[in-house]
């Protein structure tokens, strides 16, 4: 184990500096006073050399795309190729401001034209907007756009989630003044339909469903699932998370819903995590059009671009500007290289890896739901616990030990004992049967009596099991 | 301790609840609190609080899930137990026991005779137990 670092006040010196500004070349215009602060801002005083090394050393820590294997399920951590970067980094695209005249921004105008009418084609929708910054964000703006078409029919209040959903559909929906209905799965990991028929009624706005659903399975009833919500009045709604099952195959439109978000980070391979910024696109139906937020890129007789604020019935700007700009420049330069041969080969790849790595490991690892395997599959560790009490935690743990990053676990709630892998398509044979084997290893240890090692992992990594139970109990939010 | 002790019904949300004088005690059952966990937080209404039988009345969280607490039995909240607010660890430690979470004034104690006795709950865990 290496020695804890010292945090960057800890190697805070009085005096020190890791700038040196010159004089102000023109008179600067001082704060009001009144806004002036009183005290010196808390900050750490280190040097240049002290600062690199000290923020080096702690990302060398840290576990990335990267530098592993990262099969975290839902998420899809596929590799983000570097180029798109280098494309979004150019200055005819970094050095913009959305304000300028018209006449400066066209090449960005005609890209977020251009790739608005790529991601209908590749989700069977008519018309998109850029504005969302996340998924989450597209759910609660599509959960808007409901809201004011149903603005003088307040007695529709009630959206139907699946019990296998991801957390952020129900929070949207209460975030977007609606309640929740849960529809349970059958047998098979599937929405019950029958369950399902009877929630539906003139109470009902619409339904939220992921498909592939969370445990990686196909819904095969979707077609019934939204002709019955369509039936009741209601809107359907895709979550996108798992559009890379079926990119460049299959159209959520064709399976009949309104509206669908795209996570650009998932699918279209742009940055994860560190805070964003990201982008969750949303594409929508003839129905809804008219409810998108603001602005919008119209091209105009001349065949120029320009903002398009005028739309009556719009929920209005749900983000300054335009969205996140450079986040949707990489997800294009991502769709150009690849064209739709290439989205379908992603998906494909996706899809084999997936299934790859259940067969590797299914005779070990019970899969519950395993029938018509997409993406990603849902293992449970729950036979471990007769051998000393193993627990799925304890298998995440133990996984990073063998140099890959835990998969999602304890979700979809519908699987005990969770273990939720999704490879992605950017893995190599090697790789893939390097984790299933470190998998297999860790049953195997467990099975062999050592479930004291597993418990106690990892063992490699600066830092040991974390007592999360008492970080969460005994919360401490300043130093 | 007994897993499922025999002077408690069951809801099939995994609460149990004992019948005390003209008190409902309400808490989650060994095998809940096994399957959430090390628990991190429970939230409980206040005093004189309306419950309605399988009504969300609170909530549990564990480092791997957040769930809600269905009511036994509707009516009103007299008792709660702040112990268990301040170390969620005793729902861990001694669910039946220290760890119970509210305690309810029933409109209908006879509600309770409709939740599964000890022997159909287990009978229902052995289900679940299957199927995972």
């Amino acid at each position: 184990m290496t020695r804890e670092p010292d945090t960057i006040f800890e190697l805070s010196r009085p005096g020190r500096r890791s700038w040196s500004l010159p004089e102000a070349p023109f008179d600067v215009e001082p704060v009001p006073s009144e806004f002036a602060r009183r005290d010196a801002p808390k900050l750490p005083e280190v040097s240049e050399g002290g600062l690199i090394r000290h923020f080096t050393q702690l990302s060398e820590r840290n576990f990335a795309i990267d530098n592993a294997f990262y099969p975290l399920g839902s998420c899809t951590m596929k590799y983000n190729p570097k180029v798109q970067d280098e494309l979004a980094a150019l200055s005819g695209f970094r050095d913009l401001h959305p304000d300028q005249p018209l006449a400066d921004i066209q090449g960005a105008l005609e890209l977020l034209w251009t790739f608005e009418r790529d991601l209908c084609e590749i989700t069977g929708m008519t018309a998109a907007t850029f504005c969302p910054a996340a998924g989450a964000h597209g759910e609660i703006t599509a959960l808007l756009m409901w809201r004011k078409h149903f603005a003088n029919d307040r007695s529709r209040d009630t959206v139907i989630i699946p019990d296998s959903a991801h957390g952020t559909n129900p929070a949207s929906v209460r975030l977007a003044g609606f309640k929740v209905a849960e529809v349970p799965s059958g047998p098979d990991g599937q929405v019950d339909v029958d369950a399902l028929k009877g929630l539906l009624g003139p109470h009902v706005v619409g339904l939220m469903i992921t498909n592939p659903n969370t445990l990686g399975v196909f819904e095969q009833r979707i077609d019934e699932i939204t002709k019955f919500v369509h039936d009741a009045g209601g809107f359907a709604y895709c979550d996108g998370a798992n559009l890379n099952a079926l990119v460049g195959r299959a159209l959520p439109g064709d399976m009949g819903f309104d509206v669908v978000h795209i996570n650009l980070h998932k699918t279209f391979s742009t940055p994860h995590g560190g805070g964003g910024p990201g982008a969750g696109p949303l594409c929508v139906d003839e129905a809804l059009e008219p409810y998108l937020p603001v602005p919008r890129v119209k091209r105009l007789d001349d065949g120029t671009f320009a903002w398009d604020h005028d739309h009556a019935s719009t929920i209005g700007p749900v983000h300054s500007f335009g969205g996140n700009f450079a986040v949707v420049v990489r997800a294009y330069a991502y769709l150009r290289r690849l064209g739709l041969d290439g989205l379908r080969r992603v998906s494909g790849m996706a899809v084999l890896n997936a299934n790859y790595v259940k067969k590797k490991v299914d005779a070990r690892y019970r899969v519950p739901y395993s029938e018509g395997t997409m993406h990603e599959f849902v293992a449970s560790g729950d036979f471990l616990r007769k051998f000393g009490g193993v627990r799925t935690f304890d298998v995440a743990k133990a996984l990073l030990d063998h140099g890959f990053h835990a998969p999602t676990v304890y979700f979809p709630l519908t699987v005990r004992e969770a273990l939720m892998v999704e490879p992605t398509e950017t893995e190599s044979k090697e790789t893939l049967d390097a984790f299933a084997q470190a998998l297999l290893e860790i049953a195997e240890q467990a099975e062999a009596g050592h479930a004291d090692e597993l418990r106690s992992a990892p063992h490699t990594l600066p830092v040991s099991r974390l007592d999360e139970a008492r970080a969460a109990r005994q919360l401490k939010l300043r130093a | 301790m007994t897993d499922f002790p025999r002077d408690v019904r069951y809801t099939p949300e995994h609460e149990w609840a004992r019948l005390e004088g003209d008190l409902v005690r309400v808490g989650i059952t060994h095998y809940a609190q096994d399957a959430l966990g090390d628990v991190v937080y429970v939230e409980l209404p206040e005093l004189g609080a309306r419950v309605t039988q399988e009504a969300p009345f609170g909530e549990i969280q564990s480092p791997k899930a957040v769930s809600d607490l269905f009511a036994p039995v509707t009516g009103e909240i007299v008792e709660r137990n702040d112990e268990v607010v301040a170390a969620p660890e005793l729902v861990n430690e001694d669910p039946y026991g220290e760890g119970w979470l509210v305690a309810i004034r029933a409109d209908e104690p006879a509600e309770l005779d409709g939740l599964l006795d000890a022997r159909a709950y287990e009978e229902l865990v052995e289900s679940l137990d299957e199927e995972a």
